[in-house]
């Protein structure tokens, strides 16, 4: 699992899974970007477009065991550096989202989108 | 990087095996189409329920190949019983089957960064691999242009482009298979790829789960190969993006995606009348054949009134079942599957379901053993397993003609509303309601009790919107036609022997009043279950016709009409049972027997297919406990209320 970025959580989000010390992200390459600048993908509203900078599902719930929706969200493209911009939202409470993803589209929901870490870009 | 061996290609005698694997939507069944035309089957594999299709074709070196369509996938991890396949095939670790000699790994043109990196793994396992790059059609449209050869020399793979909708490239690849066996033969290594070594901790059979880690390394290896190969990374498909805003519109989506299911239910019904109707005229020239050229006896009656009618019962909703396919299909292979599935999520996550249980649950209008098979899509075990648990909830094309029966007997044909709404049809309506509203509340209680727990995550690809191909379409018919026909050729048929069985044995004897099957093991359980169904306000004539109503619903019909002791079949039976029924119901019993078929568990064939999908009697106890209660229960209420209510 690569540890979250610093910077200050997004108003809406639970403070633990962004106050963790960060380390370097084995496997990563770049260094964390700014702080001001990160927050996650399920906050994003219609036509805005951001790079995804991290996963972190820890804040996540989820059925699944740890580390498996990280896992799963690289399989479908959502990696460090991958350019995604939100489409579509869905109805009622503009949920799920439909995200653009370098050349394809994809259908998640915002709590799940939550695990993304982004920089609005 | 591999110098594991794994297998000896394995075609003495038996013809060399290829496999096409690949990520959903990357054109893959329109490919398997393309090699292999009609010839293919479906069948299952031993142990699980997963369709295993296969079909031949002859190489351009005269050899015969058989090819395996395995489910598509993203990853060799697998998440849902038909990924499972796919991992299990790949690697070899089904019993009774041998891995494949070749494995044709398709990847959408246009989509290289997601779909490459299923081929590295899969290159990983040390077998000969052939590249499809398919859709290449798209991507030049796109402007994005992917060298073939670079593509090649940088993932170590041979490289063919395709437009399997188109049937072209389909050549070059059945070349490049021919010269991939003989490489093969030669016992060749595959060739080395320029990849760096992320080997995890390789298992036995070359493969383990990557971690999060070795995906990443996999990623940052497509990237490297992207820049090798890939030109021009083109525009996305603009024309997708303009129909989205459109089609996910949060005002218009829904209602959109409830147009096109009322026009479909239309359709169901009004394309399929003509067909069912023929089928109906020409099982009674069968039955009428059969009965004029054989004598009286047992064989007779075992000919035309077990096996013509019983079978015949079955195959007249084939045409149904092919209407609800062709807009299944459509649906799919336009891409707006997904969409309707993300338009659901929400709707349907209220009541604790995944976006993804929507197509089994529409299939089960038609049939609820298909739709039960459709669940297999569904990653998480509890979800589909709620799933399965309230698909034959969903009223099924079977129940019509019930409904159809009581509905001409009991309700008057006037309209309401100021002659806008027919009340037959309002009535029909209602049915339909009170299922899909109690398949509702049967899953937000079933995943708050004992499916408890998060939902899965939606993770699903959006692809892009594309045409059909009207070849591929009716390819998808043909094989559900077959299917259809070949389960009510095996376990239908017997089904249909044993009832008929029940309902003939012992004969009555001489001098008896009253119907035959009065005396049959049948007539004696319906006498047994008659008191146990009087306080929900059935006849014994109804409790008798229920034995056999658990073969198919629409049994139940013909039962009454034995029972009652009319001659006639088909539309005069109905027609002349729905007067005879309005003489001996009262309306209290007629409500109570259509509130019963909104829930009973019936139809065994149904049962049984819960029984494999689950692969456990227990969850089939238990599908036929809590439905049993909920329809007696229901008839219970109706009969009661509707007794008080009209005084009687």
């Amino acid at each position: 699992m690569i540890p979250p970025l610093p910077g200050p959580a997004h108003a809406a989000l639970p403070s633990t899974a962004t106050r963790q010390t960060p380390g370097p992200a084995p496997g990563t390459s770049s260094d964390p970007p700014a702080g001001d600048d990160c927050c996650r993908l399920g906050a994003l509203r219609k036509g805005q477009r951001a790079v995804v900078a991290g996963l972190d599902d820890s804040a996540v719930a989820t059925p699944l065991p740890p580390g498996e929706l990280e896992r799963r969200m690289i399989e479908m493209g959502l990696i460090e550096g991958a350019r995604v911009e939100i489409l579509h939202e869905g109805f009622p409470g503009a949920d799920p989202l439909a995200v653009r993803i370098n050349d394809h589209t994809l259908a998640l929901r915002r709590a799940e989108a939550h695990a993304v870490l982004v920089t609005l870009g | 990087m591999s110098d594991t061996v794994l297998s000896t290609p394995a075609f003495m005698g038996a013809p060399p095996r290829i496999a096409l694997v690949g990520n959903p939507n990357c054109g893959k069944t329109a490919l398997f189409n393309a090699l292999t035309g009609a010839r293919q089957k479906v069948a299952n594999y031993p142990g699980v329920t997963v369709e295993r299709k296969i079909g031949e074709f002859l190489s351009p070196a005269g050899t015969r190949v058989q090819l395996v369509d395995l489910p598509g996938t993203y990853s060799l991890r697998a998440r849902s019983p038909d990924e499972e396949v796919t991992r299990d095939v790949v690697l070899g670790r089904f019993q009774h089957e041998a891995p494949p000699d070749v494995m044709v790994c398709v990847a959408d043109a246009t989509n290289l960064r997601l779909h490459l990196r299923l081929v590295l793994e899969l290159k990983k396992l040390g077998r000969p691999i052939i590249l499809a790059l398919n859709m290449m059609d798209v991507a030049e449209a796109r402007g994005c242009r992917v060298d073939a050869a670079a593509l090649s020399a940088a993932l170590g793979v041979p490289v063919v482009p395709t437009v399997a909708i188109k049937r072209t490239g389909v050549v070059g690849l059945l070349d490049q298979i021919d010269r991939s066996m003989i490489a093969m033969t030669a016992a060749l290594p595959p060739s080395p790829g320029n990849a760096p070594d992320i080997t995890p901790g390789t298992s036995s059979c070359g493969w383990s789960e990557p971690s999060a880690l070795d995906l990443r390394a996999y990623h940052q290896e497509v990237e490297a190969i992207l820049a090798a190969a890939l030109r021009d990374a083109g525009r996305p498909s603009l024309a997708t993006r303009r129909i989205d805003a459109a089609l996910l519109h949060p005002a218009i989506g829904l209602p959109f995606l409830f147009l096109v299911l009322f026009l479909m239910f239309q359709a169901v019904f009004a394309w399929a009348a003509v067909p069912m109707d023929m089928i109906d005229k020409g099982l009674g020239w069968v039955q009428a054949g059969a009965g004029a050229a054989l004598p009286d006896g047992l064989l007779k009656s075992l000919l035309t009134d077990g096996i013509i009618a019983g079978v015949g019962s079955v195959v007249i909703f084939l045409p149904q079942i092919l209407v609800l396919f062709f807009f299944i299909l459509m649906l799919e292979s336009t891409g707006y599957m997904a969409r309707a599935a993300f338009l659901l999520d929400r709707l349907m996550g209220g009541v604790g379901l995944h976006g993804r249980a929507f197509i089994p649950l529409l299939s089960s209008f038609a049939c609820a053993v298909p739709g039960i098979m459709a669940a297999r899509t569904i990653e998480n075990r509890a979800d589909r397993l709620a799933t399965i648990m309230i698909a034959p909830l969903m009223t099924c094309s079977a129940r019509l003609p019930v409904y159809t029966l009581i509905i001409a007997a009991f309700v008057p044909d006037r309209t309401v509303a100021g002659g806008m709404i027919g009340l037959q049809g309002l009535v029909m309506f209602t049915l339909y309601a009170a299922g899909i509203l109690s398949a509702l509340a049967a899953a937000f209680v079933l995943k708050r009790t004992i499916f408890k727990g998060a939902r899965e995550p939606l993770l699903m690809e959006l692809p892009s919107y594309r045409l059909p191909s009207p070849r591929d379409i009716l390819l998808g018919l043909l094989e559900r036609a077959r299917i259809f026909l070949a389960r009510a050729g095996t376990v239908i048929f017997a089904i249909m022997i044993l009832l008929w069985f029940l309902g003939s044995f012992p004969a009555a004897p001489d001098g008896a009043t009253g119907p035959a099957i009065d005396h049959s093991f049948a007539g004696m359980l319906g006498h047994a279950l008659a008191p146990l169904l009087a306080p929900i306000g059935f006849t014994w004539q109804i409790a008798i016709a229920l034995v056999p109503g658990m073969a198919a619903r629409e049994v139940a019909v013909a039962a009454l009409g034995t029972v009652y002791a009319l001659s006639e079949t088909g539309d005069a039976l109905s027609g002349s049972l729905a007067g005879v029924l309005a003489a001996d119901w009262s309306l209290p019993t007629a409500l109570s027997l259509l509130a019963w078929f909104v829930f009973a568990p019936q139809c065994v064939s149904t049962l049984s297919v819960v029984k494999r999908e689950t692969n456990s009697w227990f969850w089939m106890l238990v599908m036929i406990v809590y439905m049993t209660a909920l329809a007696y229960g229901a008839a219970f209420v109706t009969f009661h209320l509707s007794s008080v209510l009209l005084g009687g």
